[in-house]
């Protein structure tokens, strides 16, 4: 457990654990865009700089571990300037609109920025757009707002291991592919959204939110996908004002996905919002389903299944129960059929 | 699952057979390949070139239905070699000399004969698995979707105790359950033998228990209908009526022309859903429920861990949650079901069960937790039979024969036809096909052929086929693709347009009653 000092105070870390991890723990500042937990150190994009007292030059505080004695100083005039240029030269590079991101509020670059007091870009860099790649459903890629930090190419590579993403290009023309440089609906994506969740800027968004609110106006509440059962933890985007869920993130500390999720979890999310959906009791009369009230259809229910019983016995009345519905539903199904109608005919899916 | 997702990563070894993870279970496949990446052996056992075959140092590409006879002869080879775990069987199992004696007719010789793998192969295989471990074994349906499940899953577990892999992190026989909900559902005891957390319904004690609990001065005693009887019942009376809770059946059960045969019969439908399926059309009555988003509850995950499920939105119309729906019926039968919420309803099951007994809504507010945990003190369970302590004592051997499934190919139907499920869709496809951009992914249900049977019948990708059974046909479009064998034909029941549970065979398991979606006989005609 070394013990160091962190902008004068004497803090002490966990056996290798990095400079930024600790100062972050403290509460201090430091922006870092290329570093992040789940795709580990990387020391690219050098905004992360500290000084460290005996150091030639800065020290890279994401890939730095803290050692006994270190003297660590994470704000200075010097490092403020240093990371001013940085982040300074990144939005100069890019089209950075913010004012039409998607990811206004919540980019990493965006606070960087604010955080340094940068208002807008100080040089315009004469270099055409390249094409922003809508073609695939879920996801849109605009390379000119990718600050090529790899978290996506990394996720992809080494988190969900489904191995698409890749650098193409050299040097200022480096560019993150899809497979053989292909359009991302045309290459072997599997539409899982990592790339999405760890990209600090707008460069890989989710098509089915764009302009469906800003992060500010959104309530974001955690749950378990409703698909397989691996049982992924996620956190709905809720718009409670028009009453729908707008986007869906992975929750970095679920215990069964940290944070990974798969298509379906993603972007499955407005089936509930369908304008397909059952909305009134319907009983069948001369052949035709006709909307009636909870009161008639109960009673009406309640009548048959007492008829029935009486005329032929519990047992020739049989439910199955759904293995896609919550606990709670599925216990009052078998409290119903055993306490109230008196049978054990009681089954669901699981068989199937 | 009898260990945790988590442990995947950790595995040296990994032996995945009739799961196609990476479409259905995408997160555990993403570990599995991590696992990979950090130095594990992934043996993957499909009769189909699935795409985790892509990360698999082995494929063993077995017959569809041969399953008994491959795990049989790798066990044959192991108990030969001396490879067998001694102080395992010995101190934590029985029944071993039976199962010694039904492998000894399985010599790597007919293995290879009965499941068309290299007995080459076979012998590498066995290999590798007696001398790696920890090693975790992951099935799903195409283990439990056979006339002969529960044999196949008998002899999974007979292999891991064979090889002392159990009760111990990364070891296991860890079925990856294929809905959000189906652990939970059976662990709410919507079974016909058991009230919640495995209490069986004719254990004398267990229905005092309940009678008492519930309130109530009689409970029936003995096990009901499972799913296929409930059906054949309705056929000749022996069921009148049928409540169908959040279940597409026509589409989702095998078979379809008898489904609809079936619920014709009924005197009465009841059917609790979200939105009009092919179902609804037989229902006397249709009550609309609130889904996913709509209410709170939980849903327990492949690995029992017990997870909160939260309403962020209201329910559409006047659609209702299915406690509600229940307790009002029950309350114009004259019982109180006394609970007016879904927290109400989890504390009354909580109250009379065991596994659960443990697992408040405030215990899992952040964090899931892992049934068993039988005391609010309990931290959970990560795996079961610790140290190859089984529930039962000891681990018993389940020996088993290798039979082959319901209906196998013949001259009029050549093909063998298996089922499953596809990344971009979800069951019936109420769900995923009612969300924007999932049917510009995969728009149209495709039935997979290998290149050869398509050269052969003169099938280019991508023509309209005829795929015909003793049941029915249906007219779907042919993907020519490597993933089939020849002799092999897939596809999967999400789309009723062109649905394939019109020529699945009604052939069910002995004793789980589960049917035989992974195999049936068929042929191909162009269309
Ligand atoms: S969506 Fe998933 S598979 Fe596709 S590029 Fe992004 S990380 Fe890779
Ligand atoms: S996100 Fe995908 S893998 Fe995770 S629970 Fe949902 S369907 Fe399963």
């Amino acid at each position: 457990m070394p013990k160091f000092t962190l902008n004068g105070r004497a803090v002490e870390a966990a056996e290798g654990q990095t400079i930024l991890d600790v100062a972050r723990d403290q509460g201090f500042y430091i922006p870092s865009l290329c570093y992040h937990p789940k795709v580990g150190q990387s020391g690219m994009c050098r905004v992360c700089a500290v000084e460290v007292e005996g150091a030639r030059g800065l020290v890279m505080s994401c890939i730095t571990p803290v050692t006994e004695g270190m003297v660590v100083t994470t704000e200075s005039p010097r490092l403020l300037e240093v990371r001013r240029t940085i982040v300074d030269m990144l939005l100069s590079e890019g089209e950075h609109d913010c004012l039409a991101c998607e990811m206004c509020g919540e980019c990493e670059l965006q606070d960087a920025a604010y955080r340094l007091g940068i208002e807008r870009a100080s040089m315009v860099m004469d270099k055409p757009s390249l094409e922003v790649d809508a073609s695939h459903p879920m996801l849109v890629r605009n390379p000119n707002r990718c600050i090529h930090c790899y978290r996506c190419i990394k996720g992809c590579n080494n988190t969900v291991v489904n191995e698409v993403l890749d650098m193409g290009y050299r040097g200022i023309q480096s560019l993150v592919v899809a497979d053989q440089n292909v359009p991302l609906a045309e290459s072997s994506c599997v539409s899982c959204g990592e790339c999405v969740q760890l990209c600090p800027t707008g460069a890989l968004i989710g098509k089915k939110s764009i302009g469906t609110g800003r992060v500010w106006n959104l309530e974001k509440v955690r749950t378990t996908c409703p698909y397989c059962g691996v049982g992924c933890q996620m956190w709905l985007h809720v718009d409670r004002a028009r009453n729908r869920v707008v986007k869906v993130t992975g929750d970095e500390e679920g215990a069964p996905n940290q944070g990974m999720l798969c298509v379906k979890g993603r972007f499955g999310f407005d089936f509930p919002a369908s304008d397909k959906r059952l909305t009134m009791p319907l009983i069948r009369k001369n052949g035709v389903h006709e909307p009636v009230s909870w009161e008639e259809a109960l009673d009406f229910t309640a009548q048959r299944l007492k008829e029935i019983r009486e005329q032929y016995g519990a047992d020739t009345i049989s439910a199955i129960s759904s293995s896609r519905d919550v606990n709670e539903n599925n216990y009052a199904a078998m409290k119903f059929m055993r306490a109230v109608i008196g049978t054990n005919n009681i089954d669901n899916c699981a068989r199937t | 699952m009898t260990n945790s997702i988590r442990e995947i990563e950790d595995a040296r070894l990994l032996f995945v057979i009739g799961s196609n993870t990476t479409e259905a279970h995408p997160v555990i496949s993403y570990y599995m390949k991590r696992a990979v990446k950090k130095g594990a052996t992934l043996i993957v056992c499909d009769p189909r070139r699935i795409d985790l075959v892509r990360w698999a140092t082995h494929h063993v590409q077995h017959r569809v239905g041969t399953d008994v006879a491959l795990l049989n002869g790798l066990m044959n080879e192991i108990i030969a070699r001396g490879w067998a775990d001694k102080t395992f069987i010995e101190q934590h199992t029985e029944n071993y000399e039976e199962l010694a004696r039904m492998v000894a007719a399985y010599p790597l010789e007919r293995a290879a004969e009965i499941t068309g793998v290299d007995a080459g192969q076979l012998r590498e295989i066995a290999r590798i698995i007696a001398t790696t471990k920890p090693m975790g074994l992951y099935y799903t349906l195409g283990i439990t979707e056979h006339t002969c499940g529960t044999d196949n899953v008998m002899t999974c577990a007979n292999l891991q105790m064979l090889l002392g892999n159990m009760g111990r992190p990364s070891t296991g026989v860890n079925p990856l359950r294929g809905q959000n909900n189906v652990q939970g559902a059976c662990d709410m005891g919507s079974l016909p033998n058991i009230y919640q957390n495995y209490q069986r319904v004719d254990n004398p004690a267990v229905i005092e228990k309940f009678k008492k609990g519930w309130k109530v001065d009689r409970l029936p005693e003995k096990p009901g209908l499972t799913i296929p009887d409930m059906f054949s019942g309705m056929l000749d009376g022996r069921t009148r009526a049928f409540i169908c809770h959040g279940e597409n059946v026509v589409m989702s059960e095998p078979n379809e022309a008898h489904t609809i045969r079936c619920l014709e019969a009924l005197d009465f439908l009841v059917v609790l859903d979200i939105f009009p399926n092919q179902t609804t059309p037989y229902a006397d009555v249709i009550f609309p429920c609130a889904c996913w988003s709509e209410q709170d509850g939980t849903f327990t995950n492949t690995e029992r861990r017990v997870q909160r499920v939260r309403k962020v939105v209201e329910p559409p119309g006047e659609s209702r949650e299915a406690w509600w729906i229940y307790a009002e019926l029950a309350r114009r039968l004259g019982y109180d079901m006394e609970f007016e919420s879904a927290h109400e309803v989890w504390e009354d099951m909580r109250r009379l069960g065991t596994g659960y007994a443990g697992i408040t809504w405030e215990r899992i507010e952040e964090r899931g937790i892992q049934w068993p945990a039988p005391t609010t003190r309990h931290p959970g369970t990560a795996y079961l039979h610790k140290d190859g302590n089984f529930a039962r004592g000891k681990g018993k051997f389940m020996p088993a024969d290798w039979r082959p499934p319901a209906e196998t190919p013949d001259e009029e139907y050549p093909f063998t036809l298996s089922t499953g499920r596809r990344l971009w869709h979800y069951h019936t496809g109420t769900q995923t096909r009612n969300c924007v951009g999932f049917n510009e992914l995969f728009g149209e249900e495709l039935v997979e052929v290998s290149p050869q049977d398509a050269r052969d019948l003169k099938i280019r990708d991508g023509d309209y086929v005829w795929v015909v059974s003793r049941r029915g046909r249906v007219k779907m479009k042919a993907w020519v693709t490597e993933r089939s064998p020849k002799g092999v034909l897939w596809s999967s029941f999400h789309f009723h347009e062109a649905h394939i549970n019109v020529v699945t065979n009604n052939a069910f398991d002995p004793v789980t009653q589960t049917a035989e979606y992974k195999a049936c006989a068929a042929r191909l005609e162009k269309a």
